[in-house]
């Protein structure tokens, strides 16, 4: 709030009071984690510890190779919000960069704007 | 730097390199990869004690967060076992050798007399990085979109699943 | 006590606030949800358990710490169990960044509405959404499940798919504020309300300004935390349970409470960021001053008021829509959203650049 003065801080005196909070929230989450071992029963055999295959008796490992789409996507994921984090600083500094700035912001996302198009075309946005 | 910012500095390396090191001794390529994650949020940590707070976040957002997801897919997709133990052959001792004379280099690097990080005059907020980046580094701020379309063109071409014509096409 | 003293111990105080909020609002969501369906679909829901079944959640709490804490035999032991975590602490998290409530002056100093005022919070909360993929993904590969591999990476692929447009959505919103600090694209939207004749331009609350960003960002809000209509990954008619199908005890409700808490946290982003935070218009005229705190808590209720709203937003919209099939959530990701994203960005830079 700028009705109070302002006070110059450092970065890691910005940020240190997350540690005491996370603290709190590790020890909850320790705490729920360990419970259950206390408080639960144990009456371990093979049929309960075995996976769920729906009842039938697990086949194989469940590690298979699975579609290269998710792959894909993570890959595009990452492109794309590099991009993002490219255009960042120039958000926050819009009208300082003015009229140049906003046409060399079109060009980079028209740029993206085509790999995009790409994958559109190539039915890679597409999941069968 | 004040004592806030070194206690800072020292736990953010220690965490780092204890990370680092987990990333190579687990065997789990999984664990490791989470190891990685460690790793990377430690050095966020360390850009903060250079108030270098808009680089920190985006290392947290895009490495912690975007390209170790990539790596994860990776190595699920890979199917990647635990490591089997195998006595060291040429290799190992030649990549050993090849890590202990960088470790010293970098070491040698680091004592001698070269320029240190420092915080920026300008400070390392987004809105200065955005005057830096349209203006004295505006040719490569466009070459990164080139290069991330170059990118997103060649994992399509290698990855993508063709269409059934496509493949009739590619045999003939 | 000295003043420091003072200080600090109302910087505790303001954490465990915080924290109970995070933590306290699960239940009643919980609570919340399963009355809400109840009288949606003319039952009764739970009503035995205390007046009005106001008991339920904790009965259920116990419940479920008193189950058997089991794990598979060939699940990945150390990665099963953190996984769990590892998806509840990044929305427990979100919490400490959100300005719930304005400052006000104690002991000579200014106690703030937030525990950590980041000068990139935006940013952090971005990169927190897309940590919450880790637990999920690692959740069903350590399980070693059919079912719950293919949920886990399901959920993740339509997590950061999501992910991206809701980035590019807030990006339109912070060519509007300026800032990444979170506290001062609250006090922005503060600052007037209505028609401004110096600059032409509506002023208030982002929503106003931004009406596609929110629309985005509410969408992809659904998509981030699973819920309906996006609750593919856990699928029950297709994949059981999805990443959680190995689950049970208390290592399955972690689950459920980084749900809810995401909820919450993904509510409080959307009142910062659209619906001007603790601040409602002609809240400085009722006779409260601004900077005590009595004010403080004003804001802090009208906050809560707004996210429950919202919540309450989130838990009818499950109850009324149908789920998308895979390939559908896909197609919205990643042909509607992002494209969309990407041309109010830069229609709003073309207006914000050219003004």
């Amino acid at each position: 709030m700028l009705m109070f003065a302002f006070q110059q801080t450092s970065a890691v005196a910005d940020h240190v009071p997350l540690l005491p909070y996370l603290l709190i929230v590790l020890g909850l989450v320790a705490a729920l984690l360990t419970l259950p071992l206390l408080l639960g029963r144990k009456t371990k055999n093979a049929v309960k510890s075995a996976s769920y295959e729906c009842g039938v008796a697990p086949k194989g490992s469940a590690r298979q190779r699975f579609s290269v789409h998710f792959y894909l996507v993570a890959v595009l994921f990452i492109l794309f919000d590099i991009e993002a984090v490219f255009l960042f600083p120039w958000a926050l500094n819009i009208q300082g960069l003015g009229l140049a700035g906003f046409v060399e912001a079109v060009v980079f996302v028209a740029v993206l704007g085509l790999g995009l198009g790409y994958a559109w075309r190539k039915g890679v946005l597409d999941w069968q | 730097m004040e004592v806030l910012e070194r206690v800072a500095f020292y736990v953010m390396a220690v965490l780092a390199v204890i990370s680092a090191l987990l990333v190579v001794v687990n065997r789990n390529p999984v664990a490791s990869a989470m190891s990685l994650v460690g790793a990377f949020l430690a050095v966020a940590g360390l850009y903060l004690t250079l108030n270098a707070t808009f680089l920190s976040a985006i290392q947290v957002l895009v490495y912690a967060g975007a390209i170790m997801v990539l790596f994860l897919f990776v190595i699920m997709l890979l199917n990647l076992e635990r490591e089997p133990f195998d006595l060291p052959g040429i290799g190992r001792i030649a990549g050993f050798g090849l890590s202990v004379a960088l470790l010293f280099s970098l070491i040698s690097l680091a004592l001698g007399a070269v320029a240190r990080p420092e915080t920026s005059a300008r400070g390392g907020s987004g809105a200065e990085i955005g005057d830096v980046f349209f203006s004295d580094y505006l040719f490569p701020f466009e070459m990164a979109s080139l290069l991330l379309l170059v990118a997103m063109v060649g994992v399509i071409v290698v990855a993508r699943r063709r269409k059934p014509e496509e493949e009739e096409e590619e045999q003939a | 006590m000295s003043d420091t003293q003072v200080y600090y111990l109302a910087f505790l105080v303001k954490l465990l606030v915080v924290f109970t909020l995070a933590v306290g609002l699960v239940p009643i969501l919980v609570y919340a949800e399963r009355r809400v369906s109840a009288l949606m679909q003319f039952r009764w829901g739970p009503n035995r358990v205390g007046p009005f079944g106001l008991l339920q959640p904790f009965a259920d709490m116990v419940k479920l710490l008193c189950k058997e804490d089991l794990v598979p035999e060939r699940a990945s032991k150390v990665l099963f169990t953190i996984a769990p975590a590892l998806t509840c602490i990044p929305p427990f998290l979100v919490m400490s960044f959100i300005p719930v409530a304005p400052s006000f002056a104690l002991a000579g100093r200014e106690m703030k509405g937030v525990v950590v005022d980041s000068p990139v919070g935006i940013l952090l909360l971005l990169a927190l959404s897309s940590l919450t993929v880790y637990g999920l993904a690692i959740g069903g590969w350590a399980s070693n499940s059919k079912y719950s591999l293919l949920g886990g990476l399901r959920s993740s692929a339509q997590m950061i798919s999501y992910e991206l447009a809701m980035g590019i959505s807030v990006l339109a919103v912070l060519c509007v504020s300026g800032t990444l600090n979170l506290s001062e694209i609250i006090y922005r939207q503060t600052q007037f309300f209505g028609y401004d004749a110096q600059s032409g331009n509506w002023a208030g609350w982002n929503i106003f300004a931004q009406p596609l960003a929110f629309v985005i960002f509410l969408v992809a809000a659904f998509a981030e935390t699973n819920r309906l209509p996006f609750d593919l990954p856990e699928a029950e008619s297709e994949l059981v349970g999805g990443y959680h199908t190995e689950y049970s005890s208390m290592k399955f409700s972690l689950f459920f409470m980084g749900e809810y808490i995401g909820m919450v946290g993904i509510s409080s982003v959307l009142v910062v960021l659209f619906l001007g935070g603790w601040h409602f218009p002609g809240m400085n005229s009722l006779g409260v001053q601004p900077g005590t705190l009595p004010f403080t808590l004003l804001g802090l209720l009208v906050f809560l008021a707004k996210i429950g709203v919202l919540l309450f937003f989130f838990i009818h919209v499950r109850w009324t829509l149908p789920r998308f099939r895979y390939d559908q959530l896909m197609r919205i990701g990643w042909k509607v959203l992002l494209p969309l994203a990407l041309l109010n960005v830069l229609v709003t830079g073309a207006v914000v650049a050219g003004s």
